[in-house]
């Protein structure tokens, strides 16, 4: 009885994934091992683990290794279940992860349940999971029946486990000249180092529409990267081409589950609410007081963006004991405000409870989760 | 190019109620329709038919009878025939199951005119599971490639194309033939013309079963990988307030000390 949690190497680092996949084994009562595949990095990675936690780390390490080919993470993966035996298997349901866990649950010909929120170890050992489907509408409890059970772990399902031990690094022998791969990368554009990856973002500040114009972003950036979040956005903002797709949270964009989503000038429509309702706060910022994100949301801000954001922005420096923004900031709120935004009514609003529970009857796409410490809850199987 | 798309038929809709009793979903009288995500993949299985002369799209997709109407709406949008994979013991199959069929689909398309690519949409909207196309690939023993883009170029023999990852873009090249899935970036769909929405009429729509596919019934059936316990909707929220105060100023001290209180910062 083991679980197999699996590492993300994504160029030479260690991605903090493995700590949430830690936090989910340890939880199910079985002893916990790590795997790492990768190019050179992969060593390193592995002795960072042994002392972090895992019991034992296994690497299978190749220079082919080091670019993401599926085939290639699929085959060295396989060797690592063959060697370490596991009854399941955890990975990141991150871009990378998510590609190969069906290809190695092909390969091994067991079940897979992809992008659970939560892996509970049932009564004769077999993980159960939960998993969101439909724009996390429905939540399915699943039991993996296939040996060894492969599920991937949605980002921030789940709290890192910081902890410390001694384990013991364990190499596998892989020949990846007889995987006949036939993806190369050839290359990597990276994001701007300043930018948090939306999917693993603790905090997300999202804008939509009501920012106006492009410049708007300028804003939400500011207010990001003085909390310290990532960038999101709405549809229609992608769609008008104010900031690229990467940062589309929604129904055909990303599915973000942070701590804290700051919601500026977004009105909530469906297929927006079915990416980000299972954050755990959410705080809006519009001047349509009765739109469906003001009627979701924990902190419902009724104002003008153009000055909130900017107030807010300001608070957090003082309540930090900084000094007031840098430079830039003021350049930001300068353009920003010229966007429209009719200055709002301070007018308080009436009370909502009952609004709140007619407008959760009509549209759904809400889904509550347990708070920080064992994050849970969301969602199926199956097809594409 | 023999280019397959394999598309879905789902929900046109994110509400699906639960029925409380049996934890089963309720789909009866609910609209469906192409699973937004494909029609990026239709779409991009057109413009590599327009770029690459001689080249033929086949829209392939597994599904109980209704799920013809999907592959008929990807003929109109300019897909050339059909292949629907039908039979009542594929119902209720998995990701792996269903990409198993889909790779007997592809197999006996194969048969008849060799496959270079095989596109497909980064995932469904009703399971959201985007394994089907990695899987499909590995079915297949040929390389698959998710999260793609952008192709940068194609020819019969290699593909040079853009993944999205979490931190940035990579670039890869990919011997064909492939299973690729791509996002929303990738193009924007176009609508039906009246020439496609006559074609779709009367192409050509093959309907395979178990027999057709020489389907193996223990990897066509869930049964000894997955088990849906039980669904729910999602517990609902807790309700909010409305943040206080007369100017911006004050609302955002409010604001601020919340998220300090929450240990936001």
């Amino acid at each position: 009885m083991m679980i197999l949690c699996v590492a993300e190497i994504r160029h030479g680092k260690l991605v903090s994934s493995i700590f949430e996949l830690l936090t989910a084994a340890k939880a199910m009562g079985q002893p916990v091992a790590a795997a790492v595949v990768g190019g050179a990095a992969a060593s390193a990675a592995a002795d960072t683990l042994k002392g972090r936690g895992f019991e034992k780390v296994y690497v299978a390490s190749h220079a082919s290794l080091d670019g993401q080919s599926d085939e290639a993470y699929a085959h060295a993966l396989k060797a690592i279940v063959a060697q370490a035996k596991p009854e399941t298997v955890l990975l990141p349901a991150s871009a990378q992860w998510r590609a190969v866990a069906p290809r190695l649950a092909v390969l091994l010909g067991t079940g897979l349940a992809s992008d659970v929120i939560e892996a509970t170890a049932g009564a004769d050992k077999k993980v159960q999971v939960v998993r969101a489907a439909f724009g996390g509408n429905v939540l399915s409890k699943i039991a993996v029946k296939g040996s060894p059970a492969i599920v991937t772990v949605r980002p921030m399902s789940y709290t890192r486990t910081d902890a410390s031990g001694s384990g013991a690094v364990e190499n596998v022998a892989i020949a990846p000249a007889g995987w006949k791969v036939k993806t190369r990368v050839t290359g990597f554009a990276p994001e701007a180092a300043t930018e948090v990856d939306l999917a693993a973002a603790e905090k997300v500040v999202s804008g939509g529409r009501g920012l106006g114009n492009p410049q708007g972003f300028e804003l939400i950036r500011k207010l990001a990267q003085t909390l310290g979040a990532a960038v999101g956005a709405s549809r229609a903002t992608v769609d008008a081409g104010w900031i690229p797709y990467r940062h589309q949270v929604g129904l055909t964009g990303r599915t973000v589950r942070p701590r804290l989503y700051v919601a500026c000038g977004i009105s909530g429509q469906i297929q927006h609410l079915a990416g980000m309702s299972a954050s755990d706060v959410i705080v809006a910022i519009n001047t349509d007081k009765d739109c469906p994100m003001m009627k979701l949301a924990n902190f419902a801000v009724h104002g003008d963006l153009n000055e909130i954001i900017p107030a807010i922005v300001a608070e957090v420096h003082k309540l930090r004991g900084e000094a007031p923004a840098m430079a830039g900031a003021k350049k930001a709120y300068c353009r920003a405000s010229f966007s429209r935004n009719s200055a709002a009514s301070a007018a308080a609003m009436p009370a909502r409870a009952s609004a709140v529970r007619m407008w959760r009857a009509s549209c759904s796409a809400r889904s509550r989760a347990t708070p920080p410490t064992g994050r849970s809850t969301r969602s199926t199987s199956s097809s594409t | 190019m023999h280019i397959v798309v394999c598309v879905k038929q789902t929900p046109a809709a994110t509400q699906v109620p639960v029925d409380a009793a049996t934890g089963k979903l309720k789909t009866e009288g609910l609209p469906y329709g192409l699973n937004p995500w494909d029609e990026y993949a239709i779409e991009e299985a057109i413009r590599i038919k327009e770029k690459l002369a001689g080249s033929t799209v086949t829209v392939l997709s597994l599904g109980p009878a209704r799920a013809e109407e999907a592959i008929r709406a990807a003929i109109a949008l300019g897909c050339d025939e059909g292949a629907h994979l039908v039979d009542p013991s594929f119902d209720g199959t998995d990701n792996m199951g269903s990409s198993y069929l889909l790779s007997l689909g592809i197999r006996k398309l194969n048969a008849a005119k060799p496959v270079g690519l095989v596109l497909c949409g980064k995932q469904s909207n009703d399971n959201e599971s985007g394994s089907v196309a990695p899987a499909l690939g590995a079915w297949l023993d040929w390389p698959s490639v998710a999260y793609v883009r952008k192709f940068a170029s194609i020819d019969e023999k290699l593909a040079k194309i853009e993944r999205a990852a979490e931190d940035g873009t990579d670039s890869l090249e990919v011997d064909l033939p492939a299973v690729v899935s791509v996002i929303k970036e990738i193009n924007e769909p176009r609508l039906p013309s009246l020439k496609g929405k006559m074609n779709s009429k009367k192409a050509p729509v093959a309907k395979w079963g178990a027999a057709e596919l020489q389907a193996e019934a223990a990897k066509v059936s869930a049964g000894g990988r997955l088990e849906i316990v039980g669904q729910t909707p999602p517990p609902p929220r807790g309700g909010g307030i409305v943040v206080p105060g007369a100017t911006a100023q004050e609302k955002a001290a409010f604001v601020a000390n919340k998220l300090k209180e929450l240990k936001f910062i």
